[in-house]
């Protein structure tokens, strides 16, 4: 091989490691650097001349204390988990019929209202939650989490059975058919033989609704006033702050706390996701 | 017009595996039709790509026109390539399709119309150049796909298995339709194909390939008639040579040299007359048991087993042409021969093409 | 099996959207229960408000600034990532954390990192003698750099999304096409402009649309990041529909200005549903 050869390869090989590099750091830095004010004691952390890359006085635990300890963090990760829970079974019991039945409707009718419901996705809350806060105020469920228990559903139930559909249609008719000639019913079918088989996609549903109740500010914040029913997402940016005063510490740490095991999870499933956002774009 | 010439071309993907090609040294001449022979992963067509340029060999060498092009990117090889999937840019007409070498060559524009038309009017699509791929039958998608090759006039021309995407009955005509474009602009052809008989029917000279290696290079008749080792000569030929253990070594004889001495009810001409009028020396009589016939229209294929002390139980075909040859039942043992000169003998433990002839024959 | 699911959407969804119009055209007050329909009453003071026609503007440019940053980063992105390497999906992971932490979270983040105080980027451009000590802007402080603040999160966002979305667009390319190109002569530049992106149109456009969506009607980020300050400078439709509506108690108000959304958001489903036709037809 050439001097000539190497030398081209040797620059693209150092663009490409330039564009990861810099990418990387740009989308990694912020959580890198809440990792270090998590643990970085006050007075290292508020004094301007320091090099806030490391650690000019030993790390502390301090700040993780005061979060478990003297906020409501706890609590709102118990609310968010709960409210997740229940969203996911809500979501499951009403999208997964949904989309088998609409797939199995034979004539352009499943395809169009499949098509209705993605749409009403598009719709985003920040245009209803005005109405919608009248709405939770009528029924009673003010300031209560069982007010965006209500309410995700419609964000979690339409993009869920877009997905689920997606996965129904590769399953052969045949299948089916055969299961009812061997003596099952179509909802005995459905669920001893179409469940167990999109258990991939099931588990995708799941996790995007889990993730989505997680992700989500304005609903939360529009009908949750009290501290102590809140969401992790709008606890963490309204009530760690005392009036003007920024607990950075803290603050940090619970972005961390609440941020990684969420960023994990919603990972390992990202593929599925992305064949449902582009709809059936890719062949 | 240029020679390809491969140096002990070696291209191993996987550290401590065998490579997908080792050691390869070939050399094309001015204006053939070779072709790269072998079955699946004989490593045909990562040689096509390395000479491509589109991987870089483990090492070895590659040169074009007596130059060394290993460091040259495709682009700088003045080759042009057919893809098995003939690889139209889908969202381009014919005419951009055909034009777009053109223009990344930068040729000024004024010429490009006159060059497309002429190479759409070389491959007979000069109606369809308004025309998106996705329009387009396979057959037409194969000459778009050529016309694009040839309209920057290439060195050399690289296809790889461009007709396995036809289907059978268009295959053929296709095949005559490449032979007779080949013929008409005489550019060095490297044709890569998994297919013995468009092997045979197209190439000036065949490499045959297997696991990389190249175990002969030569024309059809070559190949064919005179079978470098034991894999040549069944890879070559359906049905494949007939392979008898003979000690230390295997004797081949070809399932058209192989027919029955006595004359059976019913028939004209014996093949044995005339086969026997047209080789001279002796010949070798077997003992042949019918288990099975094919009939094919014109040819029949006879399967059965030798019997007799030397090679009993060895199962061989005979082929023979329909009209010259009689239907026989199965379980009887009737007397057939090989003329010896029709036996080709390869060596027991490396397969290759042996001199050696058993003694004594019986 | 679907009714419910239909039913459900059709009554939580139809029913706030048409209600929002419904407000838009009222007087109605959180904690009054007055409703009294006054007509384009609303449309008229909230278009002459110039904070309205600045948070119009804002949106606006917001997003499409956002946008054409991601596609080109997004594109560059996903052609380093194309290639297996060592360690790939570690570093996939690292650079997808922007978009699956939740958005608020990471807007504190990188409010600590643009404090005006103890930012981090001020602290390095003082070392580097760039500025002298307290002497470098508010990042979120003054009314350009915050606009660029809003912008920079929303592109950090959004740059993982599309990237991956790309990645998707760049395999289904078939491998022998741009290796067609590279034979006929195409180098580097002109295969991607003439050859990927043509052909991954598509996907391109799908990756577009809904990050204009998801800029669009976010409002988190400003909330957060810069509660729509300094001065109103970075108010966008959203933010300032949750200020007027909810903060301010003006339900009418907000909904109207909220009303404003639903032109964009038709115009992308109808762009959408024409992705999606045109890809079935090929």
């Amino acid at each position: 091989m050439s001097a000539r050869g190497a030398a081209r390869r040797g620059a693209a090989r150092a663009m490409h490691v330039f564009v990861l590099v810099f990418f990387t750091g740009l989308l990694a830095f912020p959580f890198f650097w809440m990792v270090i004010a998590a643990f970085k004691q006050n007075i290292d952390l508020y004094t301007v001349e320091n090099n806030p890359f490391k650690f000019n006085l030993p790390p502390t635990l301090d700040h993780i204390r005061l979060l478990f300890g003297e906020t409501r963090f706890v609590r709102w990760l118990g609310n968010t988990a709960l409210v997740g829970a229940i969203v996911v079974a809500i979501t499951l019991l009403l999208a997964v019929p949904a989309a088998y039945s609409l797939t199995r409707l034979t004539g352009r009718w499943g395809e169009r209202l499949g098509i209705g419901i993605f749409l009403t996705y598009l719709i985003p809350p920040t245009l209803l939650f005005i109405p919608m806060s009248r709405v939770v105020a009528i029924l009673g469920l003010q300031d209560t989490i069982w007010s965006v228990v209500l309410v995700y559903p419609t964000m979690t139930i339409p993009f869920s059975i877009w997905l689920l559909m997606g996965f129904f249609k590769s399953i052969p008719k045949e299948l089916e058919d055969a299961a009812m000639v061997d003596g099952l019913t179509r909802f005995g079918a459905f669920l001893k033989l179409v469940v167990p088989i999109s258990v991939s996609g099931i588990l995708t549903v799941v996790i995007f609704s889990f993730t989505l109740v997680t992700q989500e500010f304005v609903y939360a914040l529009t009908f949750i006033s009290p501290e102590s029913n809140q969401m992790v997402g709008v606890g963490i940016p309204i009530f760690l702050v005392r009036g003007d005063v920024y607990f950075w510490g803290s603050l940090m740490a619970a972005c961390l706390v609440a941020s990684l095991p969420i960023a994990v999870l919603y990972n390992l499933f990202l593929d599925r996701f992305i064949a449902g956002f582009t709809v059936g774009s890719i062949k | 017009m240029a020679i390809v010439e491969t140096r002990k071309l070696t291209k191993v993907f996987k550290e401590g595996e065998l490579g997908a090609v080792n050691d390869v040294s070939l050399a094309t001449e001015e204006g053939e039709f070779l072709v790269f022979l072998g079955p699946s992963g004989s490593g045909k067509t990562t040689l096509l790509r390395m000479i491509a340029g589109l991987e870089i060999p483990t090492s070895g060498e590659i040169l074009i026109g007596g130059q060394v092009v290993n460091d040259l990117t495709p682009r700088e090889r003045r080759i042009a390539m057919v893809f098995q999937s003939y690889a139209l840019y889908p969202h381009l007409t014919v005419y951009k399709n055909i034009a777009f070498p053109l223009k990344a060559q930068k040729v000024p524009k004024e010429e490009h119309r006159g060059k497309v038309e002429w190479a759409a009017g070389l491959l007979g699509i000069g109606k369809l150049l308004d025309r998106k791929p996705r329009e387009l039958s396979g057959g037409e998608r194969q000459r778009v796909a050529l016309a694009r090759a040839i309209v920057r006039q290439p060195a050399v021309f690289l296809l790889d298995e461009p007709l396995s995407n036809l289907d059978a009955k268009l295959r053929a005509s296709a095949r005559q339709e490449l032979e007779e474009f080949q013929g008409q602009i005489g550019t060095t052809m490297i044709y890569v194909t998994h297919d013995q008989v468009e092997a045979m029917a197209m190439g000036d000279r065949i490499v045959v390939m297997n696991f990389g290696r190249v175990h002969q290079i030569g024309s059809p008749a070559e190949v064919y008639g005179d079978p470098a080792d034991t894999f040549v000569a069944t890879f070559l030929g359906s049905p494949p040579m007939n392979l008898v253990q003979a000690g230390d070594l295997i004797v081949g004889f070809r399932p058209e040299n192989f027919f029955p001495v006595a004359r059976l009810a019913g028939q004209a001409a014996l093949p044995a007359d005339i086969r026997i009028q047209e080789r001279q020396g002796p010949f070798v009589p077997l003992r042949f048991r019918i288990s099975h016939e094919e009939y094919l229209g014109a040819d029949r294929i006879t399967y059965g087993l030798l019997e007799g002390d030397r090679f009993d139980g060895t199962k061989v075909i005979s082929r023979l042409p329909a009209g010259q040859s009689a239907s026989l039942p199965s379980g009887s043992l009737h007397a057939f021969a090989v003329a010896e000169s029709d036996l080709r003998f390869f060596d027991t433990r490396t397969q290759v093409k042996s001199a050696a002839k058993p003694y004594p024959w019986a | 099996m679907f009714m419910p699911s239909v039913v459900f959407i059709a009554l939580l969804v139809g029913i706030p959207f048409v209600l929002a119009v419904l407000y838009a055209f009222s007087d109605a007050r959180i904690g009054g229960t007055s409703f009294h329909f006054v007509g384009f009453e609303n449309f008229r003071s909230i278009l002459h408000s110039p904070s309205f026609r600045k948070a119009l503007q804002n949106s606006i440019v917001f997003t499409l600034c956002a946008q054409a940053i991601v596609i080109v980063c997004s594109n560059i992105l996903a052609i380093a990532l194309e290639k297996p390497f060592r360690g790939r999906g570690f570093v996939r992971f690292l650079i997808l954390l922007p978009w699956v932490a939740p958005v608020s979270l990471g807007t504190i983040g990188w409010k600590w990192i643009l404090d005006s105080i103890y930012s981090v980027i001020t602290w390095v451009l003082v070392a580097l003698h760039v500025y002298k000590p307290y002497s470098a802007p508010m990042w979120l402080g003054e009314p350009h750099l915050a606009m660029a603040s809003v912008v920079l999160v929303h592109c950090w966002r959004l740059i993982p999304f599309s990237t991956v979305i790309m990645l998707a667009g760049r395999s289904a390319i078939p491998r022998e096409i741009p290796e067609a190109a590279a034979i006929d002569g195409a180098g580097f530049w002109r295969t991607l402009f003439q050859i990927n992106i043509p052909m991954m149109t598509p996907i391109l456009s799908v990756a577009v649309l809904f990050g204009i969506i998801f800029t669009f009607t976010d409002m988190t980020v400003v909330y957060i990041l810069t509660a729509g300050g300094p001065f109103d400078s970075t108010q966008t439709l959203p933010s300032l529909a949750f200020a007027t509506g909810i903060a301010g108690s003006d339900l009418a108000a907000g909904a109207a200005i909220s009303l404003f959304l639903v032109p964009v958001l038709v115009a992308v489903a109808y762009l959408m549903l024409r992705v999606a036709h045109r890809a079935e037809v090929v």
